[in-house]
């Protein structure tokens, strides 16, 4: 009985180490050819692991409030010092990543899937539809993103969730317009008219023929727009229309500083900066590596 | 040309026209009625439906939905935006008529500081690949592309007021009685803000150049004894220009998007810090009357940007 499900289980793990090896082989070959790639892809593995175990790394809650480390400084009792109300500046920056991340990775699955599909049929459908569509996404990117966020924030209120909502509106229309490019030329493939030959429907040809070959840029598009959604996110929450401040983000930490704040207590202005720099920072590398490997044609377009 | 600016315009006014459905949209159609998101600002629960209705008449969003936005789209033909909540009786269009100026300021001195240093820097940069100007001069670059524009404001207020005890200025001089205190007041925030902008301009331009260097007509200059500067002027640049130009409308949307976070950090009084301080507080007729304007005059820009293009690059015109 036992040996029969190691029969069966055998070829399953080898595939699957097969599979590790492929990607382990995959990616030392990725960081030698584009090194920087990798060290962004770095530095954002290390937000992402810092941002999970937030709760074991943190050395303390990061909203208690505790009136007598109020502004004390780094290497005191706080590793990076103490804010206003005494709570410890790393550990809001460690749980601040969490907000962070998660806002960007959602913003982006949802935002620039639902872009490149609507891209990718509003490319295969033509005609007036097409029209239509692509005069809506004229008409959202003509909001710089962050005024488009804003004015959107204003109208629904601050909330994690309504934040997702901005950033998918700004996310979307620029997807729809760089995906629809490729599917134009990708519906005239001859594979999709021996598709369609076949008798296969829309939405197969969509799903099964153009949509997998829009991956690479699926891949590109998503990563750098990550550095840009957390961007935004920070932006809208140093300005205080994003999170709630009681929620400790990295945007939300520079916000209300005043400048005898800034002046005396650099802490509060240089962690949260740098941590936001590093995020972006390493998305951008990141991002810009994959696009010269995925695809070098798109080289100098975002 | 004429039917390529036809064209152009053609797609512009019904850009136009959905832009403020889109405005129109956000505003209204959102789930939260305004009324009731203004009655509870600032913590007071108590309101009764008299109340409501009282502020729905206010807004005009007791009227359907079709009146509400013909009566938005005629205010703002003829100019009348409406009044403040927050200043009631102070009109928006004199609001923004009064802080319009001092943004348009900021940014065009941002966009040229941006180019008076990026074009040469991306020109020499590529000129001497590899060399040690290269490596600073990417370097900065790089800086520029990654860091967040309020990052960067923020750090350059916190250098400034640490190290050189700067003070942002209590009010901010007019450029046509007091040019030089404005220029004084501006350049730091323009410099933040055009930053971005260089960056990425000097990464387009050093990539351009390096491109059109080594096309044929280059080495034809050079063999026909042209000056070194001559053909990298005459022959090069001109033509290393276009992509340039290509990512020029995208940049000036993101230019005027950063501007509102420089004038937060900065506390310049123009219409993005209005916008800011009005999101906050749900000041709906500021709000929108902001965000269209912006949205039109990014609009006008691209569409600046797309006939120079035209007139630059003639293959465009007969596509």
């Amino acid at each position: 009985m036992s040996s029969d499900r190691a029969a069966i289980a055998a070829p399953v793990i080898v595939r699957g180490i097969r599979a590790t090896q492929g990607f382990a082989l995959g990616l030392v070959d990725f960081s030698k050819r584009k090194p920087s790639g990798a060290v962004g892809g770095a530095m954002v593995f290390l937000l992402v692991l810092i941002a999970i175990f937030a709760p074991l790394i943190s050395p303390f809650d990061p909203n208690q409030i505790n009136g007598e480390y109020s502004f004390s400084a780094p290497g005191t009792t706080m590793p990076l010092g103490g804010n206003f109300a005494g709570q410890d500046v790393l550990s809001r920056l460690f749980y601040g990543g969490r907000i962070s991340l998660f806002v960007g990775f959602v913003s982006i699955a949802i935002g620039i899937t639902a872009g490149a599909l609507m891209g990718a049929i509003s490319a295969y459908y033509g005609g007036k539809f097409d029209l239509i569509v692509q005069r809506f996404v004229d008409a959202f990117i003509a909001f710089p993103g962050i005024i488009l966020a804003l004015a959107l924030m204003a109208a629904l209120g601050s909330s994690v969730f309504n934040i997702i909502i901005a950033l998918v509106a700004v996310l979307a229309p620029s997807a729809i317009r760089t995906v629809r490019s490729q599917a134009l030329a990708l519906k005239e493939m001859d594979y999709v008219l021996a598709a369609r030959a076949v008798g296969a429907g829309d939405a197969r040809i969509i799903i099964r023929h153009i949509v997998p070959n829009c991956l690479a840029l699926f891949i590109i598009l998503a990563t750098i727009n990550l550095g840009y959604a957390i961007l935004v996110e920070a932006s809208l929450s140093f300005l205080g229309v994003g999170v709630p401040p009681n929620v400790p983000t990295w945007g939300g930490m520079l916000s209300g500083l005043s400048l005898t704040e800034m002046s005396n207590y650099w802490w509060l202005v240089v962690f949260p900066s740098l941590f936001l720099g590093i995020a972006v920072f390493g998305f951008n590398l990141l991002g810009d590596a994959l696009r010269d490997v995925l695809d070098p044609r798109l080289r100098g377009t975002g | 040309m004429t039917g390529y600016i036809f064209q152009r315009l053609a797609l512009f006014i019904p850009t136009l026209i959905l832009v403020s459905f889109v405005v129109f949209a956000i505003m209204r159609f959102l789930p939260g009625d305004p009324a009731i998101a203004l009655l509870s600002q600032g913590g007071a629960g108590s309101f009764t439906e008299e109340d409501v209705q009282r502020m729905r008449e206010r807004l005009g969003t007791d009227k359907q939905f079709h009146v509400q936005y013909w009566e938005f789209i005629r205010g703002l033909v003829t100019w009348d935006l409406g009044e403040s909540f927050e200043f009631t009786g102070v009109p928006v269009s004199e609001m923004l008529e009064t802080r319009f100026p001092l943004s348009v300021e900021l940014a065009l001195l941002a966009l040229i500081l941006s180019y008076i240093v990026a074009v040469p820097l991306g020109v020499l940069s590529a000129v001497k690949q590899d060399s040690w100007f290269d490596g600073v001069s990417r370097v900065f670059t790089v800086g520029g592309i990654a860091l967040p524009p309020f990052v960067v404001g923020l750090l350059t207020i916190f250098i400034l007021a640490r190290f050189f005890e700067w003070l942002p200025p209590l009010g901010y001089a007019q450029l046509w009685t007091d040019p030089l205190t404005n220029l004084q007041q501006l350049i730091f925030p323009a410099l933040v803000l055009g930053y971005f902008n260089m960056a990425f301009a000097t990464r387009v331009t050093r990539s351009a150049m390096l491109e059109v260097l080594r096309e044929d007509y280059i080495r034809t200059a050079r063999s026909k004894g042209l000056r070194e500067l001559v053909v990298i002027a005459r022959h090069a640049l001109k033509n290393a220009f276009l992509p340039v130009l290509t990512v020029a409308g995208f940049q000036l949307s993101r230019l005027i998007g950063g501007a509102v976070i420089i004038e937060v950090i900065f506390v310049v009084p123009g219409i993005g810090e209005m916008l800011v301080r009005s999101v906050l507080i749900r000041d709906y007729p500021i709000v929108q009357s902001t965000v269209m304007l912006i949205a039109v005059v990014v609009l006008v820009l691209n569409l600046i940007v797309d006939l120079a293009y035209g007139w630059l690059n003639p293959r465009i015109r007969y596509g």
